[in-house]
């Protein structure tokens, strides 16, 4: 066991918030067609506001902390929040699209002793990249950034957010990350607006593109390790977690609203009325969410990838049921390991039966797909 | 031997989870779960106790060991920790201007 391993054993068996993912504003100078987030600010938490929060967040036992958005820089107060952070004796992450970042705030980030800033790029040309985030020149600029913060010994992570249109570029974004001294990690995952919206789901990258990725060794390592078939099922697998969302992991919006996770928009509490102790210890909707065994959840337990899927319990809530699949981590393991999920199985009968009903009883001529 | 000067960086996360100390390098996001002798070595660590005092008043009084096999361990640490940006090491005493040794651990 590593010693991260070790470290958040420790803090589920101690029932810890260890991390904590706060957006401090919902504002950006990018219009990504993928974000879920809208742009305005519907009344953020004052400066004041979140420097109680993150005392509190301290007092709990929170250990790594993520400072997010929209973009974080936008905000005035957003070094003035990362100090009193770093005051606190958190590990801080920013994520950022680096935009902003020019010599003077790379070094007072690096002075300040933020451990990582994670920086989206969707690919190595600026005519994908700029269509991507609609802002004419940010490739440029965030590359800029990146430069500045790297030539500060800060680590730097490109988040490789993949999409229809830009998954062809990903080895080349890995590439680039090496060149410019940073990490690389890839995400194909495209979530529904936290308002509902699924329409930005008609970016998801299809089977056939997540298939070509899932097999390049470049990005995922060794691909007969990850695309083999999944363990079998034991007790142990039974009786784990789905993950940490809500175990040792929350989201506070810039509102002050409290999320399992910022994939997982179930409102838990909000810290402008309630402690985030009495949230965190007390909330029903997180004594829910940590009730769940992989025993309880419809349809994935007795689904064969249930010890290797990344179902993640967001996307089903957002799906609309917490112990459902998600049907995008469903695509994943059927295209990982090309051995069909329960959920796929499930949606496929449930859909069959749909199909039938219509033809079988009143026109014989739309049973053949004609009508 | 020359003496030794310990103190803690300002370049650091750290937290008391569950009784243990928990570090994080911000130079290199090296993580470390100190045990109780490493703890009262980095609790000490002020820039301007001297390591072989910490070692004599906070190791040796609290736990039953040989107080140079105690002192060679401690050097070890402190120099495996200073190379992670995690602690300060120096012949003469540090200003805690220059080190986060004021601040809370």
């Amino acid at each position: 066991m590593s010693l991260f391993e070790k470290l958040n054993q420790k803090a589920f068996d101690l029932g810890l918030p260890l991390n904590v993912h706060m957006d401090v504003t919902y504002r950006c100078n990018e219009r990504c067609q993928h974000c879920y987030l809208d742009h305005d600010d519907h009344g953020e938490m004052t400066t004041e506001e979140i420097r109680g929060v993150l005392r509190q967040l301290q007092e709990a036992g929170v250990f790594f902390l993520t400072l997010s958005g929209g973009e974080p820089l936008v905000r005035r107060d957003c070094f003035e929040i990362i100090e009193y952070a770093r005051s606190l004796k958190f590990h801080v992450k920013l994520k950022s699209n680096a935009v902003l970042i020019t010599s003077k705030q790379a070094a007072r980030l690096r002075s300040l002793g933020v451990g990582e800033v994670q920086v989206s790029v969707y690919s190595h040309r600026p005519e994908i990249h700029d269509a991507i985030t609609r802002l004419p020149g940010s490739l440029a600029r965030t590359l800029a950034g990146i430069a500045q913060l790297t030539s500060e010994g800060i680590k730097v992570t490109l988040a490789n957010v993949l999409m229809k249109g830009n998954a062809q570029d990903s080895e080349e974004v890995h590439i680039l990350a090496e060149q410019i001294g940073a990490q690389y990690t890839l995400d194909p995952t495209i979530t529904p607006m936290l308002s509902g919206d699924t329409s930005v789901l008609d970016l998801r990258l299809p089977s056939n593109e997540l298939n070509e990725l899932f097999h390049k060794s470049k990005l995922v390592g060794d691909v007969q390790a990850f695309c083999a078939p999944p363990p079998a099922v034991d007790e142990d697998v039974l009786d784990g977690y789905p993950c940490s969302a809500g175990h040792t992991a929350c989201y506070i919006s810039p509102y002050g609203d409290l999320f399992p996770c910022v994939q997982f928009p179930l409102t838990c509490g909000n810290l402008r009325h309630q402690s985030f102790s009495e949230i965190w210890k007390d909330s029903p909707q997180l004594k829910e969410v940590r009730s769940i065994r992989a025993r309880h959840l419809t349809t994935c337990s007795s689904c064969g990838h249930l010890g290797s899927c990344t179902r993640c319990p967001g996307l089903a809530f957002m799906e609309g049921d917490m112990r459902g699949p998600s049907s995008a981590d469903c695509e994943k393991s059927y295209v990982r390991t090309g051995i069909v999920s329960a959920g796929m199985i499930a949606r496929q009968s449930a859909s069959a039966n749909l199909v039938q009903i219509a033809p079988l009883n009143f026109r014989s001529e739309s049973f053949h797909g004609v009508a | 031997m020359s003496e030794k000067y310990v103190a803690r960086s300002k370049a650091v996360a750290s937290r008391t989870l569950g009784g243990e100390i928990v570090i994080m390098s911000a130079v290199d996001s090296t993580l470390f779960i100190l045990n109780d002798v490493a703890a009262q070595i980095w609790l000490a660590a002020d820039g301007q106790t001297s390591l072989s005092e910490i070692v004599k008043w906070n190791v040796c009084e609290e736990f039953e060991v040989n107080p140079e096999v105690a002192y060679n361990d401690a050097v070890e640490f402190v120099d495996e920790l200073a190379v992670h940006g995690i602690l300060q090491t120096s012949e003469h005493p540090l200003s805690p201007n220059d080190t986060g040794a004021a601040e809370t651990p």
